[in-house]
Formats: structure tokens, C-alpha cells, sequence
């Protein structure tokens, strides 16, 4: 008796709220900060006309606008095809397929992102979408990784509960599976994303712009402020993404398996 | 609303066989097994015997190679093994539930399955959490986390009786708890089962949850038969050869202690009076009767003292309070293990039984129990020779 009352009263204490405190948003406050104290001095620094061409604020918001949508495309694209490829790659049927594709997209990740840019330029053409089918390929392993880690470490008695009381394969692994891989998976997703952040600045190798262009620019024309301002905002803009992640990893994942 | 619950449908095996594929040896061979309706059957034997391929297989979550298997009549190959699973109750060890859900919506699957509304499912999740135990209030929307092990298997049978199925299969349900929780949730689901009826198929390799639990005990033997098939006092008495007895272990005489209630025996029926009871009228009743005593009541037949021929002498009237007052009583739901515990605490030699109200039913001495025992083997060898001669 005593046992189980005890169970009761902490089966009645509230969860903990995560997040609900603002102690969430210090991090995202700091790293923009950063960001616009950076804009802020080259708007305000003695600039030459070289320095001018680069650093006036509409050209910054332009090149960060490209940025992000060179990542938020390749990391669309590998959601599209990780997923997916994930859950085939952990069927039964197609489980022995699985070590020539984890192959293959080694490859992809393994391949330094400069050659595979310039490869891939020099096979289709230079642009935009060049850019993001090399992100694309580079970042791929962890998302698809972690999605089969994460769809195979689920317990086999919780999938053979499932289809004991008559789910179907596909209901299994809507309704069990994929909420209980989703930590996993997400973290993959989060791990995607920034690496997108850093590789898309070598999109510019290819003029297909983004912050990177300001670090090419600054190298070429040997000016550090450029540089150094492009080298900030990627980082800058990395962590402020990698803080969405955490947060989408925290309200995304199901609860009770904490 | 299921307001009498579906209660349990016969199963039949009929020369079921399963191989793995590469697997050598058969992991079930030819078995055939008759599950009544309404009994709960025990798959009995070792690892590896093939007790949980053949429970499997009733639900087909292992198809069988060849054989039969007929649930209420009905052949399972033509029933669309998810459709079946649903009218199929499943429990497995350490339950099985799903983390990510609340208790509710764990009970809940089932009856969305099948196309239940919500209000439907919201009352049958209340009224199952309070049929095995659980407050709703309190249980409904927790995650299983928090549970404790036995907890959690108590949502993991309200889960399985979601949708008022026929029959339940449970795969070690209890083997992963303390022994105190084990205990109690077997008492319970006997209880459950006094209710309910359902036809349940239990796999166990615990032989003393087989024998309490059990209507019908099947002993599996690997690999992939079964060695014997037959209630479990039988078992006790008349195992069919040297595996049986050994897998059973030693005591099987204590374990018929277990498996019998007092309520079960013959007991010594001491004579009794009221307190009312005319002294010198007891004393010749005593007399005649020839054990020497007798057991005074209070006039709901509740026992109060033993009195002897002495305490009479020389007494007129009514009986009153003389007497030595009794010691303790011993129920008539009382195992005999119990009562045989009671007898060696006791100060006397006899202790009285007592029924429904705490009534008078009969008395117990060691001598009652050493008699009951031997009637019990008796009458299993008389059974089963009586069987033998029928065959």
C-alpha cells in the first residue's frame, strides 16, 4: 500500500515547465548581440571604397539572405530524402542495403566541401542550386544516420506490443517508432543545419553568394574588416540556428521519455 | 458501452507446427491443445520449449507452418491478422507500454483502431483504469515513467481488455516484478477473472504461478510439445513422467497445501452449542459424541470457547461462560499452507473454521489435514485410472 500511494504522489507532482523561463532566450540575445555590434561598427568605421562596396547594409542583408536559404533549401532537401531513406533502410527487407548506401553517402561527407563544390560546378553549371545539391550532399550522413540509429534503438518488445494489439507496420512506426526515434532524428537534423551553416559559405567559390562571398572578397582584396565581418556573421548566424535546433529538439520530442 | 463483458471463446491447435527457417528442429512440433472457453491455460516449461512461439502463434504474430488454429470456431488464416490482433487481448512483460503516450491514450489504442468515439473511449478508459486499481483522476494522464513496475502492468491489462476482447494472451506478464507485487497482481487477476471469464492463455516457466494461476496447466516439453496437459492438482499428484516430476521440483505435497482451500476438505465436524444450550443436555450430547468437547457459539454461530466434559459437571441451566476461550479461528479461504500455519501456532490442538460472517463450518487439527491430503491423492489416482480405462 505504502508503495503505491507513494507512486500516486509523484504521479500527481506537476512536470517541471521546461523552457517557459526566459533563461531560454539569454543565448539568442547574446549571439545577436554579437552579430549587431559587428554590423554596427563597419556602418560606422572609416571605410575605404573597396570596404564600402561590401559592407553597406543592404549588401550584408543580401548576402545573409542568401545564406539562409542556401541552408534552409539543402537542409529541406535532406529532410526529403533522409527521412525516408531512413525508415527503408531499417525495413527488414531492405536492411542489407544498408551498408553500400551508408557507403555512398560517405562519400558525400567525406569528399572535402571545396572539391565537391567546384566538382559539381564544373559537372552542371555555377548557380544557386549547384550550391544547395553540394550541401546537400555533404550533410546528408547525419540526418540519415541518426535516423536509422534512432529507429533502431527503439525497443523491439515496444514494436511487438504494438502489432500484438493490431497496429498495422505503418501505424507501428507513425505512432510508435518515429516518436520514439524523434530525439535522435532531431539531433541529426540539428547536427544538418549546422553544418549547412558553415559549408554554404564556400558556395561563393561558385558565385553563388552568400556570407562566404564577404570572406573571398576579403581575402582577394587583402581586407581584414570584410573578412573578419563575414567569418562573424556565418558564426554568428550558426549558433543562432544551432539555438533553434535545441529549442525544436526540446518542444518537437515527445513527452514522457524523460 | 459493454455493459456484460464478451466473455471468453474456446481455441483449438490443431497439429500446429512451426520451423524456422535454418532452424534445425521444429520450435513447436505437431501440437494439438484444447483451450476451453472461459479457462485460464498455462503454457508451462523452460526456455526455449516453445511456450511463447505457440502463444504467438494463436494471434499470429508468428505465422504457423502448418496446423490450425481455430478461435471460437473460426479459422485464424482467414481473419486478417491486425483485425484479429484487435479482438485479441496482448500483454507481455514489464507491459510493454508506450512511454510516449499517457495511460490514457495507451488503453486508448485499441478502441480508436476500432473506430470508437471519443466519449466512448473516454468512459471505457476510466472505467478500466478502476477495474485493475487505478484512480483515474490521478492515473489518467501520467506517463507510464512514473509508474511503478507493478502499476504499469495493470495499465498494460486495462490496455488488453480495452476493447472487451474474447481472449487475452500474456506473455509473462508478471515475471519481471518483486515478489509482493507478483503475489497481488495474480490475486488479482483471478478476481478479474471470476468477473470476466475470458479465455486466457498464460505462459509462465514459474511452475508455482502455473499452478495458482492456472485452470489448466500445459507442460512443454522441448522441443515444442506438450508432456502433459491437465489441472494442476493432477500435476501435483500424477505427473506423467520424470520431466514433469523434475521440472515440478521437490514438494509437491506442500504445493497441494497451496493449491487447496480449507473450504475445499472435510472437516472435523466438532459438536456445538449456544451459550443458550442447556448444560446437562450438552454434556450427554458430549458424551454420546465420544471426543470428549465441543464449541460454544454466540448466536450467529460465531465461535466463542471450547468447552469439556469437566466444565459441565455438576452444572444446571444454561451453559453460559464457562469455557476456555478459542485462540484464533482460521477461514475457510485459507490455503491450507495458511491454516497448516496456523495449526503449528495454535495452543490447541483444534481450531475452529469458520465460513461466510465469521459462521461456525467445521474444525481443523493436523489430523484433518494429513486426511485431506490423502483424499486428494486418492481421488487424482482414481481419476486418472478411471481415464486410462476410458482410453
Amino acid at each position: 500500500m505504502t508503495v503505491d500511494s507513494a507512486a500516486a504522489r509523484e504521479a500527481t507532482t506537476p512536470e517541471p515547465e521546461i523552457g517557459r523561463s526566459w533563461h531560454v532566450f539569454l543565448p539568442l540575445l547574446g549571439y545577436l548581440a554579437v552579430g549587431v555590434a559587428m554590423v554596427v561598427y563597419t556602418q560606422l568605421a572609416p571605410l575605404d571604397s573597396i570596404e564600402r562596396g561590401s559592407l553597406n547594409l543592404p549588401f550584408l542583408l543580401r548576402r545573409t539572405w542568401e545564406h539562409i536559404q542556401l541552408v534552409f533549401f539543402s537542409t529541406v532537401l535532406v529532410l526529403l530524402v533522409a527521412l525516408p531513406l531512413g525508415v527503408l533502410l531499417t525495413r527488414r527487407g531492405l536492411r542489407r542495403a544498408t551498408p553500400y548506401v551508408l557507403a555512398l553517402v560517405n562519400v558525400g561527407q567525406a569528399t572535402p566541401a571545396v572539391g565537391l563544390v567546384v566538382l559539381l560546378a564544373v559537372v552542371f553549371q555555377i548557380g544557386f542550386w549547384t550550391a544547395v545539391a553540394a550541401l546537400f550532399a555533404y550533410s546528408l550522413l547525419p540526418t540519415l544516420r541518426n535516423t536509422m540509429v534512432g529507429l533502431d534503438q527503439v525497443d523491439p518488445r515496444l514494436t511487438d506490443a504494438g502489432r500484438g494489439i493490431g497496429m498495422s507496420a505503418a501505424g507501428v512506426l507513425f505512432k510508435v517508432e518515429l516518436p520514439m526515434a524523434a530525439p535522435v532524428i532531431l539531433s541529426g537534423v540539428r547536427t544538418t543545419l549546422v553544418l549547412n551553416v558553415g559549408t554554404a559559405g564556400i558556395a561563393a567559390f561558385i558565385g553563388s553568394g552568400g556570407l562566404g562571398d564577404l570572406i573571398t572578397t576579403g581575402v582577394s582584396t587583402q581586407r581584414n574588416l570584410i573578412l573578419v565581418t563575414g567569418c562573424v556573421l556565418i558564426a554568428v548566424l550558426a549558433l543562432i540556428i544551432d539555438w533553434l535546433g535545441g529549442l525544436a529538439q526540446r518542444y518537437l520530442a515527445p513527452k514522457g521519455l524523460s | 458501452m459493454a455493459d456484460q463483458p464478451t466473455s471468453g471463446v474456446p481455441i483449438e491447435l490443431r497439429k500446429v507446427t512451426k520451423a524456422f527457417p535454418g532452424g534445425g528442429e521444429p520450435a513447436v512440433r505437431e501440437l494439438d491443445l484444447d483451450i476451453p472457453a472461459g479457462e485460464i491455460v498455462v503454457l508451462l516449461g523452460p526456455s526455449g520449449c516453445g511456450k511463447t512461439t505457440t502463444m504467438r502463434m494463436i494471434n499470429r504474430l508468428i505465422e504457423p507452418t502448418s496446423g490450425d488454429i481455430l478461435i471460437g470456431g473460426q479459422n485464424s488464416r482467414g481473419i486478417d491478422p491486425d483485425r484479429l490482433r484487435r479482438h485479441i487481448g496482448y500483454v507481455i512483460q514489464q507491459a510493454g507500454l508506450f512511454p510516449h503516450m499517457t495511460v490514457a491514450a495507451n488503453i486508448a489504442q485499441v478502441p480508436k483502431m476500432l473506430g470508437w468515439d471519443k466519449q466512448r473511449i473516454a468512459e471505457r478508459v476510466d472505467e478500466l483504469l478502476e477495474l485493475v486499481g487505478l484512480e483515474p483522476g490521478t492515473y489518467r494522464d501520467t506517463y507510464p515513467r512514473r509508474l511503478s513496475g507493478g502499476q504499469q502492468q495493470r495499465v498494460g491489462v486495462a490496455r488488453a481488455l480495452a476493447a472487451d476482447p474474447p481472449v487475452l494472451l500474456m506473455d509473462e506478464p508478471f515475471g519481471a516484478l518483486d515478489p509482493i507485487s507478483r503475489e497481488r497482481l495474480q490475486d488479482e487477476l483471478l478476481r478479474l477473472q471470476d468477473d470476466l471469464a475470458k479465455t486466457i492463455v498464460f505462459v509462465t516457466h514459474d511452475v508455482d504461478e502455473a499452478l495458482k494461476i492456472g485452470d489448466h496447466i500445459a507442460v512443454m516439453q522441448r522441443p515444442g510439445h506438450i508432456v502433459q496437459y491437465a489441472r494442476p492438482a493432477e500435476i501435483l499428484t500424477n505427473p506423467a513422467n520424470d520431466y514433469v516430476e523434475q521440472f515440478l521440483g521437490a514438494g509437491s505435497s506442500m504445493r497441494l497445501l497451496r493449491l487447496t482451500k480449507v473450504g475445499d476438505i472435510e472437516l472435523d465436524q466438532v459438536l456445538y452449542a449456544s451459550e443458550d444450550a442447556d448444560a446437562q443436555e450438552l454434556r450427554a450430547d458430549i458424551e454420546r459424541d465420544g471426543r470428549g468437547y465441543a464449541l460454544i457459539t454466540d448466536g450467529m454461530r460465531r465461535p466463542l470457547r471450547w468447552i469439556g466434559r469437566d466444565h459441565l459437571e455438576g452444572r444446571e441451566g444454561p451453559v453460559g461462560a464457562t469455557g476456555d476461550a478459542i485462540t484464533g479461528t482460521i477461514s475457510h479461504r485459507m490455503t491450507l499452507q495458511d491454516a497448516l500455519e496456523e495449526l503449528l501456532n495454535a495452543d490447541t490442538d483444534n481450531v475452529p473454521v469458520v465460513g461466510r460472517r465469521q459462521a461456525y463450518a467445521g474444525s481443523l487439527s493436523l489430523a484433518t489435514v494429513q486426511n485431506a491430503i490423502a483424499a486428494i491423492k486418492a481421488r487424482e489416482r482414481e481419476r486418472r485410472l478411471r481415464r486410462v480405462e476410458a482410453q
